[in-house]
């Protein structure tokens, strides 16, 4: 294939990788940024947004794009309930202290993952695409529903960005991530900021999640990638900056498409480690973050 | 009252005695019937597990038969089967349990070549027999030890070197290969590459792609432009994935011939939307799916059992498709372990060497129902059996049988005599 091609198919399936991985990302960043928590259970929201994907895929009849659009609306919210059943059974019990959450994430992620081989099974299932389009460019064909991910993406990052800049929730979100004890003097409900923080973290990685799933199935151990990636990518953007880990998420992504086509994939999550290594010995708090 | 607390003599004497029946019975018993114990190293979890549900159902179905017919030299067969989540690491753990705690017999079952690799060393330091159910060159090739062997299933060598001539005669003499980066798809690599050289073809470019790997778009454009064949081989649970990413690279596109091992579609339905693009491609299979016009007499038979329908469905559910081309071999394990046992008169852990003694002394396995597969070859030697290969082409989204190779087509010289090597 010639190189003009070759690049444009890379470009392609980075920018793909990068959506998805900014929408993860950005839930666990926001995670981090208002509460301070390292979620470590975050792949296991994302896989069961994939897993219940699947379920409400099979258990609603009808053409592929009915099901495909309820599964991407009852699998986040499904999603994001749970997680704030965790906040308030764990996280909050804990009272948020950084290294009893990252231990009690870790039991959650093996709660979550061991649930869903009990409950789903073993096996990779296939969700079908909401619409089958293939594009067929003069040197190779590409799926249209890879190009619909991206958009998805791009619209509902651009929402988040809204929702933290533009409404009052996202305003008292961010007075948290500043001073949880100037925010409560305020008379700001920290908890409740809490528990709706982390069920949207959740919502998002079972969102992208859902959106994966017609391209790679869903499977019990489909999360420990998009968590390694995403904590890469939080810890180059800065953790808790939303503009950092959208930045980090398009450097990965296409980084990763490039490398790993023209060399070798093997390569690409090297130097994505490597980056991570010179990022925190050069600049801890990330390219965006704010040293605190 | 007063005899409860004060028996008479013939009281206590009738008691002791009853209690002394009692404590005798059941050895008496158990010495008839102790049943047999076999270890079954199952992928019940992890990226083996639809090939494990099945390796379980056909096991289960073959002892039943076995059970039925009477077990082993008169004694019931029991399965235990332990789950190793398709990893090498939690593999040696199981052979161990299997064998020291539950005092198996012997331990069988084993089908991804990684999880072989690693647990065979540890059944060779605890003796015990283990019967591998895995394709994998690594038994013959005499990586392994005396205590390995693989009676169930020809190896990738024996299987591509028959699939080489008709490759390249049919389909095109400049292949590309994508296989797994590790034992079972290096085995691939390195003996289609050499089949083919000696067939006057060439291998033109290989694509190694991670086990784990689960988006495969990136790497088709290494395939080169003058590719004639495109001979692929992938397993796991994103084999799916990699068909479909396959079809939507080349679409309506022009594309080179596709030779695939069934690999790459087992537990998959071949009329899934999206895998269009595979009609008038050609298959390997071990075994083939599609129950053919010309099958052997106890086809019918087999596929009852194992519950398995002329498509190659489950026949209480069509959307759960087998694994057909490899579990057979679990059955016709089990079948040739009654054969070995039966024959070296075994009767405890202390015949374990008698026992594989015996089934080295194994060649002829005549087709039967005990071989639904087909006829076999076993070498004590190398500890690897040898049977016919099938080529199927897709037609209308269904798997049809196009050409049978013989089992001497797939013989190649020995390269290891186990027979020679000490306990």
């Amino acid at each position: 294939m010639a190189f003009g091609p070759f690049l444009l198919l890379a470009l392609m399936e980075g920018l793909v990788t990068a959506a998805v991985l900014a929408l993860a990302a950005s839930g666990l960043a926001l995670v981090f940024g208002v509460m301070r928590v390292v979620n470590v259970a975050h792949g296991e929201f994302f896989m069961l947004g994939a897993v219940i994907a699947w379920f409400v895929a099979s258990l609603i009849p009808g053409p592929a794009w009915m099901a495909f659009a309820a599964a991407l609306v009852v699998a986040p919210l499904a999603v994001a309930a749970l997680a704030a059943l965790a906040d308030a059974l764990v996280l909050k019990r804990l009272n948020y202290d950084p290294e009893a959450t990252i231990v009690a994430t870790i039991g959650l992620l093996y709660m979550l993952q061991q649930a869903a081989l009990t409950v789903y099974g073993p096996d990779a299932r296939p969700v079908a695409a909401p619409f089958d389009l293939r594009l067929q460019l003069p040197w190779f064909g590409y799926s249209g529903y890879k190009l619909f991910v991206i958009a998805a993406a791009a619209v509902v990052l651009a929402g988040i960005w809204a929702l933290m800049t533009h409404t009052r929730a996202g305003l008292v979100m961010r007075a948290t991530q500043v001073d949880r004890d100037v925010a409560r003097a305020f008379g700001i409900d920290v908890d409740r900021v809490y528990m709706g923080t982390f069920a949207l973290g959740a919502g998002l990685a079972a969102l992208a999640g859902v959106l994966i799933v017609p391209i790679t199935q869903a499977h019990y151990l489909m999360g420990g990638d998009p968590l390694l990636l995403s904590f890469i990518v939080v810890i180059i953007g800065g953790l808790g900056s939303l503009r950092g880990t959208l930045v980090a998420a398009l450097v990965i992504g296409l980084s990763d498409g490039v490398i790993s086509m023209f060399f070798s994939p093997t390569l690409a999550k090297i130097l994505a480690t490597l980056l991570v290594a010179l990022v925190l010995v050069f600049r801890p708090q990330g390219l965006f973050g704010t040293r605190t | 009252m007063t005899s409860l607390l004060m028996p008479t003599r013939r009281a206590l004497l009738m008691g002791a005695g009853a209690g002394l029946l009692a404590t005798a019975l059941p050895a008496v018993v158990g010495a008839q019937a102790a049943p047999i114990k076999i270890g079954f190293q199952l992928h019940r979890t992890g990226i083996g597990a639809s090939y494990g549900r099945w390796y379980e159902r056909t096991a289960q179905a073959a002892l039943k038969l076995i059970n039925d017919g009477g077990g082993i030299a008169g004694r019931p067969v029991e399965i235990l089967f332990e789950d190793d989540a398709t990893d090498p690491k939690r593999g040696a753990e199981v052979v161990d349990k299997l064998t020291q705690s539950d005092g198996c017999d012997l331990v069988m079952g084993t089908l991804f070549s990684h999880v072989v690799m690693g647990s065979a060393p540890r059944a060779g330091e605890l003796k015990v027999p283990y019967l591998v159910c895995s394709e994998g060159y690594h038994v013959a090739s005499g990586a392994l030890n005396r205590w390995t062997l693989q009676p169930g299933i020809t190896d990738v060598r024996a299987q591509i070197s028959t699939m080489a001539p008709w490759v390249s005669a049919n389909l095109g003499k400049k292949v590309t290969m994508v296989f797994p980066d590790y034992a079972f798809g290096h085995d691939h690599r390195d003996f289609f590459t050499k089949a083919m050289a000696e067939q006057g073809g060439e291998v033109i470019a290989q694509i190694a792609i991670p086990p784990t790997e689960t988006s495969f778009t990136r790497y088709f454009p290494q395939i080169p432009a003058e590719t004639e064949v495109l001979y692929h081989v992938m397993v796991g649970p994103a084999v799916l994935t990699f068909v479909k990413e396959l079809g939507e690279f080349y679409g309506t596109g022009a594309k080179p011939a596709l030779f695939g091992f069934v690999d790459s579609l087992e537990a998959v339905d071949t009329a899934t939307s999206g895998l269009e693009f595979l009609e008038g491609s050609h298959f390997w299979e071990a075994h083939p799916r599609v129950k053919p016009a010309d099958a052997g007499e106890h086809e019918a038979a087999y596929r009852a059992a194992v519950g398995v329908d002329d498509m190659g469905a489950s026949v209480s559910d069509p959307a759960d498709i087998s694994t057909y081309s490899h579990m057979f071999s679990t059955w016709e394990t089990l079948y040739f372990i009654k054969q070995a046992m039966e024959a070296a008169g075994y009767t405890g852990p202390a015949d374990r060497q008698k026992l594989v003694e015996a089934m080295e002394a194994i060649t002829d396995l005549p087709y039967g129902l005990e071989r639904p597969q087909g006829a076999k070859l076993f070498n004590g030697k190398t500890h690897q059996v040898f049977g016919a290969q099938y080529i199927s082409k897709v037609e209308a989204g269904k798997l049809v049988k196009v050409h049978s190779t013989t089992i001497d087509e797939g013989l190649y010289p020995d390269a290891v005599d186990y027979t020679a090597m000490s306990f």
